[in-house]
């Protein structure tokens, strides 16, 4: 499903991201961590071309993204993405939010984009927001609609970058659950995350980055169990000591 | 004689008539070149944010060049130059109606810039991310957000465009202004008829940055 060969990143003379490759196949999870500034935001933004890379190549159902003559806005209509700050559009009701993407790309009729969303909305228990503006939820609620939105595409994957870090600790758990949920139905998933206890929980790979490059790619037992590196080492007993 | 009894306001009334004609091309003019300015002006902001490097040059080009003339050689400029390149006159009316929004877009598009860069990176990204291309990111995301940010500079760059309507006098389009200034020949009363123009624009200008107020509370975004 998503395929990433030996991708690096410059940002001027800066590298950011050093031949990182891995894959993620159809239903899997897949969670990516690693210290703040170890390029995984970088990673998973390129998946669906969000940040330009110089080097290497990224499939996502076998449609190549470094290649200048793919429609990108094709293809990330169908790879969804929640972000660490939600990034609803806070001029648009919750309702116009989950519809907006449905009618304009997908080219939904406005009745059937409106009952998606409101199923979506009910799904992920926010139906009583409906017709509220993104400024006057929560940032769980805010997050919980910002997946819908992502759903409401239908998409074959999504993506997720930092999806709690922005979140008070009371609410990570009603986002994680809706994340849960949606791993155990099989949804592909690509999560960048510190949430340990949701890795070990659903996810079928745990990535480890540090300085732009991939120092761990394992099962997850095998992971939390004997990580191989000591980077990554230190970096679980600091994680999970607190 | 005391200091008022030199002037003689009766010549008011009658002229009404023949300033309101003045006064309608004043608003038409305000309002074609705010909208045009404003509609030119994004796309020039657009241009000027733009990856594509000629695009963008020759917007900071057009932007900084119309900025550094003072207006009223624009005015004058255009409405001298153009009957040379076209073989035949072009109206006073028409030229400056094409002066002001070409102007004023020039103005217009700053603002434009500031209120598109005022929207965060991540809303570009949210509506990339669910398959919008360039322009439907623009037009469905970032604009709707820039506008109600910038409303209350807009209006406030409408107002001065309002009061630099006067400046077409030069060219002897018949604005406010200038119906003032015919009315004041005619009656031999000319201090009079400005003082009373004066006060119409004031007026005007007034109600209107009132109203700026009133829409900045109304269309904040709740945050």
């Amino acid at each position: 499903m998503i395929q990433i060969d030996n991708i690096s990143k410059w940002y001027g003379q800066f590298r950011v991201l050093t031949d990182c490759s891995t894959h993620v196949t159809k239903g899997e999870v897949v969670v990516v961590c690693g210290p703040s500034g170890s390029g995984k935001s970088t990673l998973i933004k390129c998946v669906n071309g969000l940040e330009p890379f110089q080097q290497g190549d990224i499939i996502v159902n076998a449609i190549s993204i470094g290649d200048p003559k793919t429609n990108l806005p094709q293809l990330r209509a169908h790879v969804g993405m929640v972000f660490q700050h939600f990034e609803l559009f806070p001029h648009m009701s919750i309702t116009q939010n989950l519809t907006i993407g449905q009618v304009k790309v997908l080219g939904r009729g406005k009745e059937e984009a409106q009952q998606r969303a409101l199923k979506l909305l009910d799904r992920v228990g926010l139906s009583s927001q409906a017709d509220k503006f993104p400024g006057q939820l929560s940032g769980g609620q805010q997050q919980r609609v910002a997946l819908a939105r992502a759903l409401a595409m239908d998409p074959i994957c999504m993506l997720f970058d930092e999806p709690t870090s922005a979140l008070d600790p009371e609410m990570i758990n009603e986002v994680l659950d809706v994340m849960v949920q949606l791993a155990q139905e099989g949804m592909t998933m690509m999560v960048v995350t510190h949430e340990m206890g949701f890795a070990r929980k659903v996810a079928d790979r745990v990535i480890f980055m540090d300085n732009g490059s991939i120092i761990e790619d394992a099962a997850t037992e095998e992971f939390f169990g004997t990580p191989r590196s000591e980077r990554a080492q230190i970096f679980l007993s600091k994680i999970l000591s607190h | 004689m005391s200091f008022f009894a030199q002037f003689d306001f009766s010549v008011i009334a009658p002229s009404l008539p023949f300033l309101w004609e003045g006064l309608k091309f004043t608003a038409k003019l305000t309002l074609i070149a705010m909208a045009g300015g404003i509609f030119l002006g994004t796309l020039l902001a657009l241009a000027r944010l733009s990856s594509i490097a000629p695009l963008a040059m020759a917007a900071t080009w057009y932007v900084n060049l119309m900025r550094s003339i003072p207006l009223l050689m624009v005015i004058l400029w255009f409405f001298l130059i153009i009957p040379l390149l076209t073989g035949k006159p072009m109206g006073a009316e028409t030229s400056a109606i094409i002066t002001f929004t070409a102007f004023e877009a020039a103005y217009f598009s700053e603002i434009m810039r500031a209120g598109i860069q005022s929207v965060p990176r991540g809303q570009v990204f949210a509506g990339q991310a669910i398959g919008m291309t360039y322009w439907q990111t623009m037009s469905y995301v970032v604009l709707p957000q820039a506008f109600r940010n910038m409303l209350p500079v807009l209006l406030t760059q409408t107002i001065i465009l309002f009061q630099d309507t006067s400046l077409v006098y030069a060219i002897g389009a018949k604005d406010l202004l200038k119906a003032a200034e015919i009315a004041g020949k005619n009656y031999g009363r000319p201090i009079e008829m400005y003082v009373f123009v004066a006060l119409v624009y004031f007026l005007i200008c007034f109600a209107l940055s009132r109203l700026v107020k009133h829409f900045q509370a109304r269309t904040a975004i709740i945050r």
